[in-house]
């Protein structure tokens, strides 16, 4: 049987099975996405001790997983991974994007904690410091508090763009909505409706969660200034 | 030994090179084409032309480029009789597509964040809107996009290894082709598949500085 042509009933039969792969989609990129909140951290902090072979070297281990395709870190982790000896252990499917995605995401989410750092107000580092606070408290009560505000839509773009990413785990044989056409168009020889309703459930999920981030970063910016406004007022008022 | 293996593999993984380089300077030409032209469309006074080329753009960033290039392959031919004549131009379309697509914003906000008096002082010299655009708006847009179109291009070069699954003689094709010949050298396979592509990667970086001390300058604002 080959299709030559676009059939709704091929579409309404190959729909119900292409959605089971939905929950392993959405699991996958929550998992992964977690992971790369995570593993960010542990960037941004090794890139903040001060030693300059150590912060070159962490420097240019991020730049090679940023810039080589998280595709054949996929394969990396899942084909050779067990293969290196002594370390080596094999790992699921699931497991192996996990890893794979969440370490090649980490790198971009280590960067957006840094520039929400790097954009606190250097006065308010040193205010910290001439009113003594501690370490953790100047982290705590001071930093964060003006970091994190303005990285959540980044933050948010970046679920939206491993949520577009995680198809690739496909590649390595887990059965997400991808897969599932796949194996319907080898089936029945033809891709064109199962490929298409793999895109509509992408544009479906990740259109309206865009829209959100708009009027979350909106929100974040608008309040953002009105409070640097308003504490430009108070110091004037101090004055 | 792995320095044997090593050098059994380098010339391997080599044979693929030129399909990856081809095809990132054919999605990066194309690509960027697609950027003005739907940026500038997305610009235009025509509502018909804003609303489709608006539909294009959340069409291509709303969906995952493996989609894209699943889609492109399988199904143009089948849908539309149009036979793409390889699978290099499958690849080539969907990345230049869906990297069009992002970098479009890229277009449509820099055109946008050229400071208002910049027009305003153009309108009172009395330039055409086509002038304005041409003269004054354009060349202070494209330097603030530089930065961005470098990052792109460093996307590109990594979605090239999305090729190799529609069955492109790419570098990654090759290396799958060694890890199955002899599963061992899986590891120093891909780790070497992952320094081919650290090293394209390199110049791109590179230039995406040069680019972003270039921008810093000669912006007004």
């Amino acid at each position: 049987m080959n299709n030559n042509s676009w059939s709704w009933e091929t579409f309404f039969d190959a729909f119900p099975i292409v959605i089971q792969g939905i929950g392993i989609t959405l699991g996958l990129t929550i998992t992964c996405y977690l992971f790369a909140l995570v593993f960010g951290l542990v960037w941004t902090f090794l890139r903040r001790i001060p030693n300059k072979p150590f912060h070159w070297v962490v420097t240019w281990v991020m730049e090679f997983i940023r810039s080589t395709p998280p595709l054949v870190q996929l394969f990396f982790i899942y084909y050779a991974w067990p293969m290196i000896p002594v370390v080596g252990v094999t790992l699921s499917p699931f497991t192996s994007a996990v890893l794979g995605l969440g370490i090649h995401f980490s790198t971009y989410i280590g960067e957006v904690y840094r520039s929400g750092i790097d954009n606190v107000d250097k006065g308010q580092w040193e205010a910290s410091r001439a009113l003594n606070f501690s370490t953790r408290q100047k982290w705590t009560k001071i930093v964060l508090p003006q970091a994190i505000p303005p990285t959540v839509p980044m933050l948010g773009n970046y679920l939206i763009i491993m949520f577009k990413e995680v198809p690739l785990a496909s590649t390595i044989g887990v059965v997400g909505i991808l897969q599932m056409a796949n194996n319907y168009g080898a089936q029945h020889w033809t891709y064109i409706e199962p490929l298409t309703i793999v895109a509509i459930l992408f544009l479906v999920m990740s259109y309206p969660s865009a829209i959100l981030i708009k009027k979350l970063e909106n929100r974040v910016n608008g309040n953002f200034n009105k409070k640097s406004a308003l504490s430009t007022i108070e110091k004037g008022g101090a004055a | 030994m792995t320095i044997n293996a090593m050098m059994e593999i380098f010339p391997v993984l080599m044979q693929g090179i030129t399909i990856t380089i081809t095809v990132l300077l054919a999605a990066a030409f194309f690509g960027y084409l697609m950027a003005f032209v739907a940026g500038l469309c997305r610009l235009s006074n025509n509502i018909v032309l804003r609303k489709f080329t608006g539909f294009y753009v959340e069409v291509f960033r709303g969906t995952s480029l493996i989609v894209q290039l699943f889609w492109l392959y399988y199904a143009i031919p089948i849908l539309f009789g149009i036979e793409l004549g390889s699978n290099w131009w499958a690849g080539v379309i969907a990345i230049a597509l869906n990297y069009g697509a992002y970098m479009s914003e890229v277009v449509r906000g820099s055109i946008l964040s050229v400071a208002k008096g910049q027009t305003e002082a153009a309108t009172a010299l009395n330039m055409s809107r086509f002038q304005r655009m041409r003269l004054v708006i354009f060349p202070q847009a494209v330097r603030m996009m530089l930065p961005e179109f470098g990052n792109y291009l460093i996307q590109m070069l990594k979605a090239t290894s999305l090729v190799s699954l529609i069955g492109m003689t790419d570098i990654l094709y090759y290396g799958d082709i060694l890890r199955s010949n002899d599963l061992s050298q899986a590891p120093v396979v891909y780790l070497l598949v992952l320094v081919f592509y650290f090293i394209m990667a390199l110049p791109l970086i590179w230039l995406t500085r040069k680019m972003e001390q270039i921008s810093k300058k000669g912006v007004a604002s």
